[in-house]
């Protein structure tokens, strides 16, 4: 859209400070993940002798060693199993009720709607104490099952909110048409608005795994147990593991990272979708 | 016959997330306010009145959480500003813009957890920023930044800036996008300046969605800063960087006082609430804008 019309007039001292404010800009939002990276690959000698230079030579070794070091690969599973059903259970159910509150007509369905809007912004703290003693009394702390439930409960508004736009926007007459058919309501929503609908369903995807993958406070009350952790709740636990070895604990936040980063660059277009039409409609 | 085998199918639909909804909102939000009257012991539960809240209003560690909560919200019109200029930059199509784009967004990918262990390397005392700061003779400024009670809240409120800028850039980015070409060229026609044209036009057009973002980020630095806190100071030195959603965890997992943390938690709601009927608000407004 806005095309070459928009260029500025060649104003060099104008465009030199521009490129300066932007350069530190970017070198500040990179130089942290520089920091990560840059720390990882060192070997522990390097570091004692060498601390904020370049590394001499990659230290390959510290991948495995992380990897292989106690409980990261059950903390990296546990985190991958927990996003994946999360991230699953939150979507079929989410489907469902953006359905309901799409196609059909009804006396609250705006109502509900918007309150299931406004529940988005509760902070899972408040009603972390009432979850906890619940899941204590039905033994469910420690389990997959309890805080997948909750993961999901705290994705559903966003996740329907963003269904339930994209649904609506689907032109009737192709569900009438359905109908006249004799198409049944699962099917309608099975074959005709889900193959529709495949970049809102992408976008919700991407930022629920995201989300999940990212989520510590949950993880750190209700999954305590050393083999139900996950990496991030791992990661304070590494901290200080390898308090002498910090390349070891850089390269463990490296691997943490790097999942997001992949999916960041696969579905870049649908994550900035979907952030944006959290806020505004496109 | 049509209309209720119609209300069935509607009920079918939406039960499952209105059961999981219940569960993970309505459920513990009722139970948090019984609670926030109540001693809890274990399997005891024992109603004390107004003894929870008259502690924590007693207590300088719920006191202090709350007063950083409000520091914080300093940042909100740092990053605001920021976030205006540099969407205006990118928007302009200075040279490298997409490569900006990108990397500019890129603190928001990353995990807080990660984020909080790597400036908590950085800002160290003998970590790699006054390891520059030495090197370029800036001894002055040496400090140790998480580590002073003085300015560690500063600090926090550094990398929760650093953490939150990209996203703001990129929202009033694509808003500016939709806004008309021809009002800046209208404006460039009768000779504005770049200022001008941008204090008049993009700052109006875009009033809708800083006002959102407003709500959002005032939501964010008193609900969404527990992982910064937990990840760089625990709330120290002393109460130096105390939150309010620190104290509850603490109080409620480290303390075993759940009861207390239930009230601190219904102070917390109280304050969302308000917050949420503003958010609400805005957010309507938005879908009527577009």
């Amino acid at each position: 859209m806005a095309s070459k019309k928009f260029q500025m007039k060649k104003n060099y001292p104008a465009l030199v400070s521009r490129q300066i404010m932007m350069g530190f800009l970017v070198v500040l939002s990179l130089f942290p993940v520089f920091f990560m990276v840059n720390t990882a690959l060192k070997s522990r000698e390097d570091y004692i002798l060498n601390r904020f230079g370049f590394p001499h030579g990659i230290a390959w070794g510290n991948f495995r060693e992380v990897f292989l070091g106690k409980s990261f690969s059950t903390w990296f599973l546990n985190s991958v199993i927990l996003t994946v059903i999360s991230v699953l259970f939150t979507l079929v159910i989410a489907l469902l009720a953006a359905f309901a509150l799409s196609r059909y007509k009804f006396r609250m369905r705006e109502g509900i709607l918007n309150f299931v809007i406004s529940l988005m912004m509760i902070p899972p703290v408040i009603m972390i104490i009432p979850l906890f003693i619940f899941m204590s009394n039905v033994k469910l702390t420690n389990s997959y099952i309890g805080i997948n439930l909750i993961y999901s409960g705290l994705l559903l508004p966003f996740s329907i909110y963003l269904l339930t736009t994209f649904f609506r926007s689907i032109p009737q007459s192709i569900i009438e048409s359905a109908y006249i058919d004799g198409c049944s309501s699962i099917r309608i929503l099975r074959n005709i608005l889900i193959p529709m609908s495949m970049p809102p369903i992408m976008t919700l995807i991407v930022i629920n795994a995201l989300w999940v993958w990212n989520e510590l406070l949950l993880a750190l009350v209700f999954l305590q147990k050393d083999q139900f952790k996950t990496l991030m709740t791992g990661i304070t636990v590494f901290k200080s593991r390898y308090n002498v070895n910090i390349p070891l604990t850089m390269m463990g936040l490296v691997i943490i990272t790097i999942p997001m980063i992949i999916i960041y660059f696969l579905a870049q277009k649908y994550f900035i979708r979907g952030l944006v039409s959290g806020s505004l409609k496109e | 016959m049509r209309n209720r085998r119609k209300f069935t199918e509607i009920t079918l639909y939406l039960l499952p997330a209105l059961l999981v909804i219940g569960f993970v909102y309505f459920f513990p939000l009722i139970k948090v306010f019984q609670y926030s009257f109540m001693r809890i012991k274990g399997t005891s539960f024992k109603y004390i009145g107004l003894t929870n809240y008259i502690n924590i209003f007693n207590n300088p560690k719920f006191i202090e959480g709350l007063k950083n909560n409000f520091i914080l919200l300093i940042s909100v019109p740092i990053i605001l500003i920021l976030a205006i200029f540099f969407a205006i930059l990118l928007y302009e199509r200075m040279g490298g813009w997409k490569l900006y784009r990108f990397t500019l967004f890129l603190p928001y990918i990353l995990a807080i957890p990660v984020v909080g262990v790597v400036f908590g390397y950085i800002f160290q005392l003998n970590g790699i920023l006054n390891f520059f700061l030495e090197k370029l003779g800036l001894q002055f400024l040496i400090n140790d930044w998480f580590g002073s009670s003085k300015f560690a809240i500063w600090t926090l409120m550094f990398v929760i800036m650093w953490k939150e800028l990209g996203f703001s850039i990129v929202l009033i980015f694509a808003r500016l996008l939709s806004v008309n070409q021809e009002l800046y060229e209208a404006a460039e026609i009768d000779g504005a300046s770049w200022l001008k044209k941008h204090i008049y036009i993009t700052i109006p057009q875009c009033i809708s969605v800083i006002s959102f973002l407003s709500v959002i980020l005032i939501i964010t630095m008193f609900a969404w800063v527990f992982n910064y806190v937990y990840t760089l100071t625990r709330g120290g030195p002393g109460n130096s960087t105390m939150v309010s959603e620190f104290y509850i965890f603490e109080t409620a997992f480290r303390d075993y006082n759940q009861g207390t943390g239930s009230a601190a938690a219904v102070i917390l709601f109280l304050i969302m609430i308000v917050l949420i009927i503003a958010y609400t608000k805005t957010f309507r407004r938005e879908e009527v804008d577009q």
